[in-house]
């Protein structure tokens, strides 16, 4: 017994010592550490509000431990409406097309660019497919509605000088799934192409000399070297990408459709409908349980996503 | 001591220079024109013209919008949006500058929002971020955790709006637009990989035994060395805060509080935001409405609002792809 005592002073002690050793380090991060502590471990706690019946009785902390258990009321209301269906649809399917889509036409554009004989033309196609990354779904909404107004839009303009019907862009659902995936795309396209052709300029050249000198062709360079030696950032990317499936870019489905209600059936996404319920409708209930279904079923998805990678290919398993 | 500090980290710097410099002999060497393994002259005309066509896609919609900032009022209301107007007028700059206090305060507010935020986010997670790089850390793999796990999975978007305003009490105020998106895991990474692998070891252990403290350290040896690292972060808080309006659709209520992006949202539906001191000018905010080259005026926020990026756009080009190279580096 005496002994054990022992050796447990011992090991405070150490623990003590430790802890004195690394001081300067643990000062640095402690801004850090209260920053986290309060925005993303705050909130995880905040998550059993889905299991309760939020009534404000002063801060956050007692309000929390003051409102009632309701079990899985919230959820069954939640699944039991038509939404829940309609939203997780929405997402998943929309992110399975930007996943493809995110893939195939970035890496393909910067095949091709890499082929270019012309090295500043290459660099300008480059930085005018990179802009739209670089500005906001506000700005971008704008410049959509230049093209999509129904009365003073570019689009319209040609459509009546052809003698047709004006089309009411913004209550149109039927178009509105194409708009959404290209204006993604048009947004993204170049962060994926200048990521990829980064990687593709890191190839060894000797590759494709030797594969030159063995009489390969252009198709079989890019099956055999270019498109392997991308696998490890691409596997990166789809791994973020699947764990990511049930997030929506807010920004995307919300500000470009300009928050149309006649657009919803093809516009709401788990993301834009917490947020309508948390801010017009007040329903914390229900939008915090649609939140909870959103963050439990991205750390499942991106476990298994991770998983499988590990087992068919542990080296580039994210961790 | 410092002086051999400094002495040592403008030696590093040196031959950091002298590597770059060398790296980039060796690039222009290889791309040297090498005909032997090129495509042919026909194919590459074909992908010019295709990739010719992708560029215009992609920045033609804002040239649209600057052509139509530059429209008068009256012949937009005829013609609708035209990519050459009829009559040119810069009343919509104008009207800005001189009755749109508004605008400008809202332009304000993003650029406070924007380099407290950048400077804060940098001081928290560049510490951070090199207590995690340092190997003799004992508590490295805890931290390292410690930001990992927000990663994998969030509280989402409920919670942390009632944290807040709830528990910090932050609603209306400037702080809710500056605390909740300055710190990110994902940069913390990419900062700790940079001082890995840009700082020698040969460095801290010689300022160690000189008896530099880890903070004289940080501030001294690493700070100065890792400068391109840190600048590639400062873009990335830059555009993150420049470019946010979804914390302003969240916590501002108050509408001498908004900036700019979300000063362009609440315009989306009306105007009459514009008009503050109606009153003093004798005449009603309606007939005010009116008068405004509305549709115009709204255009050219969105490009006073977008031109600083594209100013910056060069910089950003260059260290972004080298933040996304080094950030897509495992550990």
């Amino acid at each position: 017994m005496a002994k054990f005592k022992n050796l447990d002073k011992k090991k405070n002690k150490s623990t003590l010592k430790k802890l004195k050793e690394n001081r300067e380090f643990l000062l640095l991060t402690l801004p850090g550490t209260v920053w986290f502590l309060i925005f993303a471990y705050l909130p995880m706690i905040g998550i059993v509000i889905a299991f309760k019946n939020w009534r404000i009785s002063g801060g956050f902390i007692e309000s929390l431990i003051k409102s009632q258990w309701v079990g899985l009321s919230n959820f069954k209301f939640l699944f039991n409406s038509s939404d829940a269906w309609l939203i997780t649809r929405n997402t998943v399917l929309y992110n399975i097309v930007f996943i493809v889509l995110g893939i195939v036409v970035p890496v393909t554009f910067a095949i091709l660019l890499n082929e270019l004989l012309n090295k500043k033309l290459s660099k300008f196609y480059q930085s005018s497919m990179f802009l739209p990354y670089f500005l906001s779904w506000v700005v971008v909404s704008y410049c959509l509605f230049v093209f999509l107004s129904p009365e003073k839009g570019y689009i319209n303009g040609i459509i009546t000088a052809l003698g047709k019907d004006k089309i009411s862009w913004y209550t149109e659902p039927k178009y509105w799934t194409i708009i959404i995936i290209f204006m993604s795309q048009w947004k993204s396209v170049g962060y994926g192409t200048v990521v990829y052709l980064a990687s593709i300029c890191g190839i060894d050249k000797c590759y494709y000399e030797a594969a030159m000198i063995d009489g390969a062709t252009k198709w079989q360079q890019i099956k055999y070297i270019t498109i392997p030696s991308l696998k490890p950032v691409l596997l990166i990317m789809f791994i973020t990408a699947v764990g990511g499936m049930f997030r929506a870019d807010f920004g995307l489905f919300y500000q470009l459709p300009k928050n149309s209600g006649a657009l919803y059936s093809v516009t709401n996404v788990i993301d834009t409908y917490v947020y309508r319920g948390l801010m017009n409708l007040g329903n914390i209930g229900m939008s915090s349980a649609a939140a909870l279904y959103q963050s439990f079923v991205g750390l499942i998805l991106i476990l298994v996503t991770n998983g499988i990678v590990r087992k068919v290919d542990n080296e580039n398993a994210f961790f | 001591m410092e002086e051999r500090i400094k002495n040592i980290s403008n030696k590093a710097k040196e031959e950091d220079i002298e590597e770059i410099e060398e790296i980039e002999e060796v690039k222009e060497v290889e791309e040297a024109p090498n005909r032997f393994n090129s495509i042919s002259k026909p194919t590459n005309t074909i992908l010019n013209i295709m990739f010719l066509i992708i560029a215009a896609v992609c920045i033609v919609p804002f040239l649209f919008v600057l052509m139509v900032s530059f429209t008068s009022e009256a012949s937009l209301q005829v013609n609708g949006y035209r990519f050459w107007p009829e009559e040119w007028s810069l009343e919509a700059y104008k009207y800005i500058f001189k009755s749109g206090s508004n605008i400008i305060r809202a332009y304000g507010i993003t650029i406070i929002v924007t380099i407290t935020g950048t400077i804060l986010g940098l001081i928290i997670m560049t510490t951070f971020a090199y207590a995690l790089s340092r190997k003799n850390f004992a508590y490295r793999k805890f931290f390292t955790k410690l930001i990992f796990i927000p990663m994998l999975f969030s509280g989402g978007m409920v919670s942390s709006y009632l944290v807040v305003t709830r528990f910090l009490g932050l609603k209306n105020n400037i702080l809710a637009l500056i605390l909740p998106i300055c710190v990110s895991s994902f940069h913390i990474i990419i900062l700790r990989t940079f001082f890995k692998t840009s700082v020698p070891d040969a460095i801290v252990e010689s300022a160690k035994i000189d008896g530099a403290s880890e903070f004289v350290l940080f501030m001294k040896v690493v700070l100065p060395i890792s400068l391109p690292g840190i600048a590639t972060i400062a873009l990335f808080l830059t555009l993150g805060f420049w470019n946010d309006w979804f914390n302003a659709m969240l916590y501002i209520d108050n509408n001498s509080l908004i900036p700019v992006q979300y000063l362009l949202i609440k315009l989306e539906t009306s105007m009459e935001f514009l008009i503050n001191n109606s009153n003093t000018m004798g005449v009603s905010a309606t007939e005010a409405v009116a008068k405004m080259p509305k549709e115009t005026v709204k255009m050219a926020i969105v490009v006073i609002t977008t031109i600083p990026i594209i100013f910056a756009y060069p910089f950003f080009q260059k260290y972004f792809v080298s933040g996304l190279t080094i950030g897509a580096v495992k550990e």
